[in-house]
């Protein structure tokens, strides 16, 4: 039967959970590299027992590590990553010239054929790589360096690249998101990049149909259905079914369509899941009730899962990298909270169970389908 | 033989337990000892000091014979009293609070 193995950062650490196909008896193992910031874990498609993982403190910077046993051992890997060529600027929250500064690794994604190559996004924004397992980093200029670059502001979080979706079906094909840039994609494996954000409208920005400058907060495509995209937006959940050449909202009958993150279904390629959160002031559940929203028709009409949720007194939020699924049948969804839970759904979302109580904040989450 | 003492993350960091010994002699500079450090414990570079601009990362701090050396020239000469191994360099977190 197989396994799953669901990886979750956490500001104080990571954590590994594991359980067979049933997804009710779960084992954690962790914390793994205790009281540091673990922005990001995740694995390799091609060698799933290779996990990389962004360890970083205020203290003593960034680091990488690199599991080759499923997390049993780590050892640190390069942790060089410095611009390409002079650094130049972006904006400042004043609209001021700032000085591009690397501060962390957001995101690490693994190859989807090679699992010594990694794409790593990063704090100023920008887009690195590894093609010898993360010993060595070097920047894809093309993604600065396209000209809006020095427009970007960062977003309340700081100026990260947080998402990066790669594409099965067409290789060199990567799509990522910044905070608060916008969404970007490359069809050249990082070389060169195009913003894709129209369609989309950010009522707090001084054009609020502008090329860049949208806080997008997260991305996600169903392997199957590589023209189609799913968007949390700072406000608004969004689709596009042309690769990013034009988005449509999708928010229809959600409650609020603030939020952070959004999944797709493995088995189901319109069936998405989003957590409401009722505000950017507040960053917390609607009515203390945590609810994760399901669409079965690729947005639009949205039902409430709620069985063995919180329903009240609950002020939690689910950061950005927080959501992952799994491969089975039925699909499994997983998130975290700032409060420390680790949801599971084996069932598609129809019911949860806290896998853990009380970690730290979790930061992400990501799950491994094993054989 | 010069003495480091490292903070508890950097210690894990290293796989080390208590001080540790570097066999540098003569006059040894701060920058001469976190190259030695560096090259003996390849994990902590970059956790001292910025790899790009040597420069010493804002909260992190050094201390010997009582003193803050942090703000010093890393190409100072150590005390006589690092270079003689009787008291360790200490390099500190500072104690910066957060979350």
């Amino acid at each position: 039967m197989s396994q799953v193995r669901v990886l979750v950062g956490t500001r104080k650490g990571a954590f590994i959970l594991s359980a067979d196909g049933k997804r009710k008896n779960w084992e954690v193992r962790g914390p793994f590299f205790g009281g540091w910031e673990m922005y990001h874990l995740k694995g390799s498609p091609a060698d799933p027992n290779r996990i990389y993982a962004s360890q970083s403190s205020g203290w003593f910077g960034q680091l990488i590590q690199r599991s080759d046993d499923g997390g049993e051992s780590w050892n640190p890997v390069g942790n060089k990553f410095a611009y390409d060529g002079v650094a130049g600027t972006h904006k400042w929250y004043d609209g001021t010239p700032h000085p591009w500064e690397f501060k962390r690794v957001w995101h690490l994604e693994p190859s989807l054929t090679d699992p010594d190559t990694v794409y790593a996004g990063v704090e100023d924004a920008a887009m690195f790589k590894t093609t010898d397992g993360g010993q060595t980093w070097a920047e894809l200029p093309g993604l600065r360096g396209h000209g809006s670059g020095p427009n970007w502001q960062p977003g309340a979080g700081g100026l990260g690249l947080h998402t990066i979706v790669l594409d099965r079906a067409n290789p060199g094909r990567i799509y990522i998101a910044i905070s608060a840039a916008g969404a970007f994609r490359s069809d050249d494996d990082g070389a060169s990049w195009k913003p894709i954000n129209r369609g989309l409208r950010s009522n707090y920005i001084p054009d609020p149909e502008a090329e860049t400058g949208h806080c997008v907060h997260r991305i996600a495509m169903h392997p199957s259905r590589p023209q189609t995209l799913f968007m949390q937006k700072h406000w608004d959940v969004l689709r596009t079914d042309d690769c990013g050449e034009s988005w449509r909202e999708v928010s229809g009958n959600l409650p609020t369509d603030f939020g952070f993150v959004v999944d797709v279904n493995s088995n189901e390629p319109e069936t998405i899941y989003v957590v409401p959160i009722k505000s950017d002031s507040e960053h917390y559940p609607m009515d203390g009730q945590l609810r994760v929203y399901r669409s079965r028709t690729g947005g639009d009409e949205w039902e409430a899962l709620s069985k063995g949720l919180p329903k009240n007194n609950c002020y939690v939020n689910v950061l950005r990298e927080s959501m992952a699924v799994d491969q089975m049948d039925p699909c499994g969804v997983y998130f975290g909270t700032t409060g420390g839970q680790v949801y599971a759904s084996p069932d598609g979302g129809e019911s949860w169970s806290a896998i853990v109580h009380d970690l730290p904040a979790v930061l992400s989450v990501e799950a491994q389908t094993l054989p | 033989m010069i003495r480091i003492g490292l903070p508890a993350h950097l210690r894990t960091l290293a796989r080390v337990a208590g001080e540790v010994e570097l066999d540098l002699t003569g006059a040894v500079t701060t920058r001469q000892l976190l190259d030695a450090l560096e090259e003996a414990y390849p994990a902590l570079r970059g956790t001292i000091r910025d790899q790009v601009s040597f420069e010493r990362r804002p909260f992190v701090r050094f201390y010997a014979c009582e003193e803050d050396l942090s703000h010093d020239s890393p190409d100072a000469v150590l005390p006589e009293t690092v270079l003689n191994g009787s008291e360790p360099f200490w390099i500190i977190g500072a104690i910066a609070g957060g979350a």
